[in-house]
């Protein structure tokens, strides 16, 4: 029986699930907040972890930061697998058609042989810390807790995958496999590489969920992407001749944009929770961000000579302005 | 520098290999124990991570690509089935119970595979593996949000979903799925795979899925078919990925033989116990049937887990332990949680219903050997007490498995006129089982399940105390709304009643 | 020999694909399910991306299978041309 349902007119008998009546009062709720909110078990777990009988299944106490609710620590970009796979899907088109016009105009035949030597020993080695974020992303996601603080990290996450693999791209369509097999040499062997590599293998030992936040994400790529993607590609390279290069990491550049503010909020709102949480972020995003400084200072040097010095001091001022914002002073 | 190899002379395999495994590094600054620390205690033995051959190769760029097209038409068919009051497309109200049961125990298993996979994505030590892991991590938060996207309208129009968030730490029959999948994350990040990523995925989902889902199709649900279509079409990858694992085991070294059985055996009969609230579903929930769930099982069990357990067995894999007895099971089980469910109706969100003449016919054409022999004589009792105005509820407490924690309602396997009922004392304490299978689980980990919580002894503590009104309050179920039968409900009167504006014009 | 099957989502899209399939595995068998078609094969079952072109006329990837796929069984097998599902080893 086919029959024409728009003609008629019910009356609902509730506006939302009870959980969100009691969160956000009674109205529709967001696809957002459906999916977000109260989905992760509270109660009632079954077993302890046979991997650590010390630990909850999930639980709240395996990092130093206190949350009265962890559902305060809202993405305001509201990303959930739609929007976040939509949006993605949009700039994925975009970047292929840049390495698209890139193969097509021989854009990469155009870059002078200075200049691609420098671009891949920059970039190339970066699919590699690309990896390690996306190893420090997938560990919040698992092990953080709520929904609302976890979930944009499994979507960090993959987009680290994504960027490892379009600068992977970069170094065949500039270099071919040579360039990536030199890449991963100078990242294991090459003194340039081996604070930042130590730097991310210290952080695949930290446990706390939260301190790994502010290392890799408020740390290391809060210096790190304006650096690389601002300093070298944009400002530097593309005036020698590197547009090429620019139009290959157009990515990265507007995902930067996006991600920070999302991470912004992150510690804008867990540093207003309480004296304590603001004083073990400062202190981390202190400790954490003078290491990634000095760990990115010999990476600066490859790609922007003896402006290096100067430039990384910029950045580490506006990092530090970014996260007073946030109520850290570091 | 040259270039000698541009990318698009890669074959697809060697470039998914530049652009996955070849990023990872071997760390010399930490040590590998300190990076992986879950990898050894389970005693499964890893010579060769890159051993590990990638199911299918979908990067990021391609993976948003193909899974936006999938989102893309999924959200058009449910706005469109809001818009258009879909919900009374459906062949018949009682439908609505399969619906509820899915998003209160179903939907929150989904949400604890995201956070399993996110753990296993990080815990193992190779490459490919991982990344396989953290897309199938990134695909079961989709599904999650898919289904309670997808009966979010059906919410608004009928009672028994408002509270699944509740529903899923406190009501007594999703502690069944909630305990299996905690059992999977307390386990480490091998076992994890084989119960997850093998023996859910690879053999159980397909009967969940897909005969179900076509199910939904035939009664008119079309966001349900969507979000289980689509939902299933990033399974096929996820069971690609668990069949991979087990033979990447399998491979690495002899001694994983024994462990990877043993999994095997337990958690084959942990998934065909929470399974079994789906063959349930398809016999008596769907008021017109695709197949029956014996039929379901022909295919999807027994055929197909049949020809996976022919190929393991190159490995030395023996079908599970329990496979014989769930085999015996088949033509009785969705009996036996419905008389279940409709015994105890005054205590689940959802309804239940003494089957019509109809029904019984198909049933009994379906289950030639059982149902009229076992089943149909107790529904005649029951409607019989029903017409006399005697209804029959069984306030009782059930005794729960201390393992599966359904209540113990099924017969020996040989012997279909007696109930199964299993015990084992330990430290002094009696633990009852529905099953020799349950049994097995619990003696082979006692210290892991004596920590289960049951939610049958919650009845007599603090706040509820005995009190079957205060238990409904503190498990969000609203008396007389939620509960009962479904001939004379609220959901009943209100889908007639629509229906019925939708058909005439009066 | 055991079966190995496919099922893909019964639309408009899919149309060209089962064809295409029917065409490179004579030995399969198709069932017509509520929206779903499934095809069984005894032990192996071959996807080709030419075939698939043909009866498409357009340039075909692979993976855009997986945009309607529902399941499978049997193990997996992808290159640049096709993809095979098959038990034997």
């Amino acid at each position: 029986m086919q029959i024409d349902l728009r003609t008629v007119t019910i009356e609902p008998q509730r506006q939302a699930f009870d959980h969100l009546v009691r969160r956000f009062g009674d109205k529709p709720a967001s696809r957002y907040q459906e999916g977000s909110y109260d989905i992760q078990a509270t109660e009632n777990l079954h077993y302890r972890p046979t991997w650590d009988p010390q630990q909850e299944l999930y639980d709240k106490a395996i990092t130093q930061i206190v949350m009265k609710d962890w559902y305060d620590l809202k993405d305001p970009r509201q990303f959930f697998y739609n929007t976040y796979t939509l949006t993605r899907a949009r700039q994925q088109e975009a970047a292929e058609s840049n390495f698209r016009f890139i193969e097509t105009h021989g854009l990469a035949n155009v870059v002078s042989p200075a200049l691609r030597e420098k671009a891949l020993a920059v970039l190339v080695p970066l699919r590699h810390v690309a990896w390690g974020a996306n190893q420090n992303n997938t560990y919040i996601c698992g092990y953080g807790y709520g929904t609302v603080f976890t979930q944009p990290c499994i979507y960090q996450a993959m987009d680290h995958l994504g960027i490892a693999q379009y600068l992977s791209r970069i170094g065949l369509a500039f270099g071919g496999t040579e360039a990536l097999a030199a890449g991963k040499k100078a990242w294991i062997d090459a003194p340039a590489w081996q604070g930042l590599r130590r730097y991310i293998e210290d952080c695949l030992v930290t446990r706390d969920p939260f301190e790994l936040f502010v290392a890799q994400n408020v740390a290391l790529d809060g210096l790190l992407y304006p650096l690389v993607y601002g300093d070298m590609v944009d400002s530097g390279w593309a005036a020698e001749g590197g547009s090429g290069l620019a139009l290959a990491t157009q990515f990265m550049a507007d995902w930067f944009d996006e991600t920070r503010k999302w991470i912004d909020a992150v510690m804008k709102v867990a540093a207003a929770e309480s004296a304590a949480n603001r004083d073990t972020l400062t202190a981390w995003a202190g400790t954490w961000g003078a290491r990634a400084a000095e760990v990115l200072l010999p990476v600066a040097r490859l790609g922007l000579g003896e402006q290096a010095e100067e430039v990384m001091a910029e950045r580490r001022a506006e990092l530090a302005a970014r996260l007073a914002k946030s109520g850290i002073k570091i | 520098m040259d270039m000698k190899t541009p990318e698009k002379k890669l074959g697809i395999k060697e470039r998914y290999r530049y652009l996955t495994r070849d990023l990872a590094w071997e760390p010399s600054y930490r040590s590998h124990d300190e990076i992986y620390p879950y990898l050894a205690y389970e005693g499964i033995k890893i010579h060769d991570w890159d051993k590990w051959e990638d199911p299918f190769r979908l990067t990021m760029d391609a993976y948003w690509k193909y899974q936006g097209e999938k989102e893309r038409k999924f959200y058009a068919i449910i706005d469109a089935h809001a818009q258009n009051n879909g919900h009374l497309n459906i062949t018949d109200g009682r439908y609505l119970s399969a619906l509820k049961i899915f998003l209160q125990a179903i939907s929150p298993g989904e949400y604890a595979a995201h956070k399993g996979f996110s753990r296993a994505g990080r815990e193992f030590a190779g490459a490919g593996t991982q990344v396989a892991c953290q897309m199938q991590a990134l695909d079961e938060i989709r599904h999650a949000q898919t289904q309670i996207h997808a009966l979010s309208n059906y919410n608004k129009y009928y009672n028994g979903f408002h509270a699944f968030s509740d529903h899923r730490d406190r009501i007594w029959y999703t502690s069944v799925a909630r305990s299996f999948f905690d059992d999977a994350m307390a386990a480490g990040p091998f076992e994890f795979m084989i119960a997850i990523g093998f023996s859910f995925e690879y053999v159980l989902t397909n009967l969940l899925f897909v005969p179900f889902m076509s199910g939904a199709a035939y009664n008119g649900d079309m966001a349900t078919v969507t979000f289980g279509f689509s939902a299933q079409s990033d399974e096929a990858r996820h069971m690609t990925l668990g069949l991979e694992c087990i033979k990447f085991m399998l491979e690495q070294d002899p001694d994983n033989l024994p462990i990877v059985q043993k999994w095997i055996d337990k958690w084959f009969w942990r998934g065909f116990r929470v399974l079994g609230l789906v063959s349930t579903m398809m016999d008596y929930m769907l008021p017109k049937r695709v197949m029956s769930w014996r039929e379901a099982w022909e295919i999807y069990g027994v055929e197909n887990g049949g020809a996976l357990f022919k190929d393991l067995a190159f490995y030395g894999i023996r079908p599970p332990k329990g496979w014989e007895d769930a085999g015996k099971a088949i033509d009785h089980m969705s009996h036996q949680f419905m008389l279940g469910f409709y015994q105890w109706r005054f205590g689940t969100a959802f309804h239940s219903w003494i089957p019509s003449d109809d029904d019984m016919n198909w049933l009994s054409q379906k289950y030639p050997t059982t149902f009229d022999k076992y089943y149909r004589p107790r529904w005649d009792y029951i409607r019989k007490a029903e017409a006399e105005g005697k209804p029959f509820k069984n306030f009782g407490l059930a005794k729960l498995c201390q393992c599966c924690q359904l209540p113990c309602v099924f017969t020996e396997p040989d012997d279909p006129s007696q109930l199964c009922h299993r015990q084992t004392t330990y430290k002094g304490e009696i633990y009852h089982f529905c099953s020799d299978g349950c049994q097995d689980v619990f003696e082979n980990e006692p210290e892991k399940y004596v920590q289960a919580w049951l939610p049958m002894p919650q009845l007599f503590q603090d706040p509820v105390n005995g009190d079957l009104a205060a238990w409904m309050d503190w498990a969000f179920l609203t008396d007389g709304k939620d509960n009962g039968e479904y001939p004379g409900s609220g959901d009943q009167l209100n889908f007639d009643r629509w229906r019925g504006l939708a058909t005439s014009n009066t | 020999m055991s079966s190995v099957f496919i099922a893909l989502q019964a639309n408009e899209e899919t149309r060209p694909i089962i064809e295409a399939i029917e065409a490179d595995n004579p030995q399969a068998r198709v069932s017509r399910e509520p929206a779903m078609v499934k095809i069984d094969a005894p032990g192996r079952l071959v996807i080709r991306k030419q075939t698939i072109e043909e009866n498409l006329g357009r340039d075909f990837d692979l993976q855009e299978l997986h945009v309607n796929l529902i399941t499978l069984s049997g193990h997996v097998d992808e290159d640049d041309d096709m993809l095979t599902l098959h038990w034997d080893r």
